[in-house]
């Protein structure tokens, strides 16, 4: 399909990452160009890099190898309350870290549930810190989000062939041989890279339940340069190097990616006739049942923490709600604007360049990325007004990677069915964008437009760089309040900041899936 | 401790203070046609806060300068650096309100600030005589713990040696972590390789910030956890929970001293002085202990509340020279860094 005419046109998509690819790039150069004294890579950024490959690269692993069961457990039951509990299952990735750290540890920490429980066995308290809690949060962060992104792939074959499949007489064995394997065989590397680079600028995660500074990434590396030594030279040297890792990363998952095209279907609701069989509800059952543990207990964790101090938040946490709505607002449409046109000029061609373009809004050192606008800003104008603004695009390049993940595939396919027909007719541009286009994408860009919402709410980002006073976004109100030993409050306010995030996602996933009966 | 200030200080700072008053009254009379003069002061991030001191001070100073009072905030302290000398000669900030002893070498020479001007006598532990970097507010480092907790130890070295599990915070993110670092450092010398080793095993974990560790240390993780002498001080009063208790370490305990400076590229420098004066000021000082939950650089007239004389008061204050503190420094984070990784 790539080659071929097309309804609609790649340019504005090729556009808008030629313009993101700058604009990081600008705010690299702008680090570089004002580094004074520049020291090059000392052996301890090897240890830092070697440490920061291994545990992006465990944790990807464990993500996605735990998701795609969770993924296929999902994908064919049916079951009371199955929405709501994807949706939940998400919210572990857009809390704000040091959030989702203390509702882990609550869990899984030495005075934690998993620890009290096994006392009442007479057993040690569970030993968290080290790699393989690194591996562990990561892991709680990411699996929903490969989860998702692996079941997308799953609703992406048309209920016709597993109808064919089940007239056919395939079991589960076939069809996984027949439709899911190939399905995966798209889906996998894409979700492999994508967990890989969120994990590579992992901080003050790996630092805390790594143990201590044998834990130290690449990002840390980067935040002792800055603000250590002020040495903006290797601040900016190890942010290309982050870079050039997640390129790597994703030029390995695209050349490892082999499309499956499974056809375009009518839209009827997937049925599952090879599922029935008992052991595999057993097994499918045990699989969500454990995944639904693993990720709902530190919320609850959170939930519990957070209720004694909700009547006694202070008026100022309400204000940032409303702001953190706003930016979340802001940086959605930015988002979609971005996204849509560069997921149909990933479609068409050029899908490596403009997903690696896309990478980059993950890939780029918060810190290195926030201090290059500050840069680039700052002769400007001052700083404080456009705070919130640079905020909402900073977030809506963080999300980017994802919401292109989210787009392509359903793109190639629409694309790949109805371009030709759509030629035929001649309708292009807006015509076929508004019938055919984004009807058949209004899930995925729900989905995309959820997360981005959700995620945009609950980064710090590069507020704390730029706020003043009066502008202080939820995740900064929730460190302040921290900082200033009100914990209780500070708990109160990341439940606040769990629900709003979590009915923001509800809200535009749902929004996506009105017609959809699956 | 007793550190009420004498009194010929106070008077000199209430003439200090009128003369300034006076001043700045006619320099608003002067001005009264044209816009407000507005003084930029950045700090960090706790310190802006609703809760926090800012707020008040705002008030209170603008009650007396006849004048607008913004305050930024521009993350934590060593962020607040970093942020100035982004900005170099071009920066809107008059002064600058949240640096600490570890910072100066490298503040003083980036060479944007200029000499305070305001006249006070300090009430620190240590005797502090410079003319650009002002006090103004103080505190130990130390280890928050449990009251019913058994067998406290008495120094790091009992510490080492127990099975008491800590927390504490990275030195390369943490304004804390750092002070640790020279804590150790300064009471043991070259000594102090050795005492990392046998600390490893009471590390739980290193928290990027002071936040994470001290919410963990809440949270059951650990028995002690870094943090001020001072910490107790917040649960007694905001709390009234009196389950907190700071270690006293034989060795002495390392001091944090806050610190403000007037930029010298300020287009406000009355103001500035002003301001730097206003800070020994009671309006000031008072609202320190119990918003930035510290010792004030300037005892206030009133004293300090009830509360603070149940905390631990350190037999011997330590404190690195500041024409030390950045070789020191590098010295003890290589050590640090190779003492916890093995």
């Amino acid at each position: 399909m790539a080659r071929r005419a097309q309804p609609v046109s790649a340019r504005p998509g090729l556009g808008a990452a030629a313009c993101i690819a700058a604009l990081m790039a600008a705010a690299l150069v702008a680090v570089a160009l004002r580094a004074e004294t520049g020291t090059g890579l000392g052996p301890a950024d090897g240890a830092a890099i070697r440490f920061t490959l291994v545990q992006a690269a465990l944790s990807a692993l464990f993500s996605v190898a735990l998701a795609v069961p969770v993924a296929r457990a999902l994908a064919r039951r049916q079951f009371f309350g199955r929405r709501l509990l994807i949706t939940l299952l998400g919210a572990p990735f857009i809390l704000p870290v040091i959030v989702a750290v203390l509702g882990l540890l609550a869990v899984f920490g030495r005075s934690g549930w998993l620890s009290e429980a096994l006392g009442l066995f007479g057993l040690g308290p569970v030993r968290i810190y080290g790699l393989h809690g690194v591996v562990l949060a990561h892991v709680f962060f990411n699996l929903p989000l490969a989860t998702r992104l692996i079941l997308q792939g799953w609703h992406d074959i048309p209920a016709e062939r597993f109808r064919l499949a089940a007239q056919l007489g395939a079991g589960p064995g076939a069809i996984w041989r027949l439709l899911e394997r190939p399905m995966l065989a798209g889906v996998l590397p894409g979700a492999l890279a994508i967990v890989f680079a969120i994990c590579l600028t992992s901080f003050a995660v790996a630092l805390t339940l790594g143990g201590g500074p044998r834990a130290t990434t690449i990002e840390l590396a980067i935040y002792q340069a800055f603000s250590f030594e002020f040495d903006l030279g290797r601040a900016a040297l190890l942010a290309l190097l982050q870079i050039a890792l997640t390129l790597a990363a994703a030029a390995l998952a695209f050349r490892a990616t082999r499309g499956a095209a499974f056809g375009s279907g009518l839209d009827r609701p997937v049925q599952r006739w090879d599922a029935s069989r008992p052991l595999l509800r057993l097994q499918d059952a045990a699989m969500i049942g454990t995944a639904a543990l693993f990720l709902l207990l530190p919320l609850a964790a959170i939930v519990l923490n957070g209720l004694p101090g909700l009547a006694g938040l202070p008026a100022s946490v309400g204000w940032s709600a409303l702001l953190s709505l706003a930016v979340a607002a802001g940086s959605t449409a930015l988002l979609l604007l971005l996204a849509l046109p560069m997921a149909v000029a990933a479609a068409r061609r050029g899908g490596l360049a403009v997903e690696a373009a896309g990478l980059l809004g993950l890939a780029v050192s918060p810190l290195v990325i926030g201090t290059g606008l500050f840069l680039l800003v700052n002769p400007l104008i001052d700083p404080g007004l456009v705070a919130l603004p640079v905020t909402a695009l900073v977030n809506a390049l963080m999300a980017l990677p994802f919401a292109l993940r989210i787009l392509v595939p359903a793109a190639q396919e629409v694309l790949g069915n109805y371009g030709r027909l759509g030629l035929a007719l001649n309708m292009q541009g807006w015509p076929f964008l508004r019938h055919v286009l984004l009807p058949r994408l209004r899930p995925q860009i729900g989905f995309a437009a959820g997360l981005g919402a959700a995620l945009s709410m609950g980064d710090l980002g590069v507020i704390a760089l730029f706020a003043d006073q009066n502008h202080a976004t939820l995740p900064l109100q929730i460190y302040r309040l921290m900082g200033a030993y009100r914990m209780d409050s500070a708990a109160a306010a990341a439940l606040l900041l769990l629900v709003l995030s979590v009915s923001l996602f509800w809200l535009c996933d749902r929004g996506g899936r009105r017609h959809a009966a699956t | 401790m007793d550190i009420t200030p004498p009194l010929p200080f106070r008077r000199k700072t209430e003439d200090a203070m009128k003369y300034l008053t006076f001043a700045a009254g006619v320099f608003g009379a002067s001005a009264a046609l044209a816009q407000t003069p507005e003084l930029t002061v950045y700090t960090y991030d706790s310190f802006v806060a609703e809760w926090g001191p800012g707020p008040q001070i705002e008030t209170a100073f603008e009650a007396v300068c006849n004048c607008d009072l913004t305050l930024v905030a521009a993350g934590d302290g060593a962020a607040l650096l970093a942020r100035l000398q982004l900005e170099g000669d071009r920066t809107e900030a008059d002064v600058v309100l949240g640096l600490d002893t570890n910072l100066v070498p490298a503040a003083r020479e980036t060479g944007l600030f200029a000499p305070h001007g305001a006249d006070a006598t300090l009430d620190l532990p240590i005797t502090w005589d410079d003319d650009t970097f002002l006090p103004y507010d103080w505190g130990y480092f130390a280890f928050i713990h449990n009251t019913d907790l058994a067998n406290v130890p008495q120094d790091f070295l009992e510490l080492a040696a127990s099975d008491l599990s800590i927390l504490i915070q990275d030195p390369r993110s943490s304004t804390p972590g750092l002070g640790l670092l020279m804590w150790v450092k300064a009471a043991y010398g070259d000594d102090a390789p050795a005492v990392w080793a046998a600390l490893t095993d009471n590390i739980v974990t290193v928290t990027k910030g002071w936040s994470e560790a001290y919410g963990l240390f809440l949270d059951g993780e650990a028995d002690m956890v870094l943090s001020y002498t001072t910490s107790p001080a917040y649960h007694i009063i905001a709390e009234d929970d009196t389950s907190k208790d700071a270690a006293a370490f034989d060795e002495g305990h390392y001091l944090q001293i806050e610190l403000a400076a007037p930029l010298a590229g300020s287009d406000q420098p009355e103001l500035a002085a002003q301001f730097m004066q206003f800070i020994t000021t009671d309006a000031f000082q008072s609202v320190i202990p119990t918003t930035n939950w510290m010792y004030p650089a300037v005892m206030p007239a009133d004293g300090l509340p009830a509360e603070f004389d149940t905390l631990v008061e350190p037999r011997n204050a330590l404190l690195i020279p500041e024409a030390e503190v950045t070789e020191l420094r590098a010295q003890a984070l290589a050590e640090w860094l190779d003492a916890l990784s093995q």
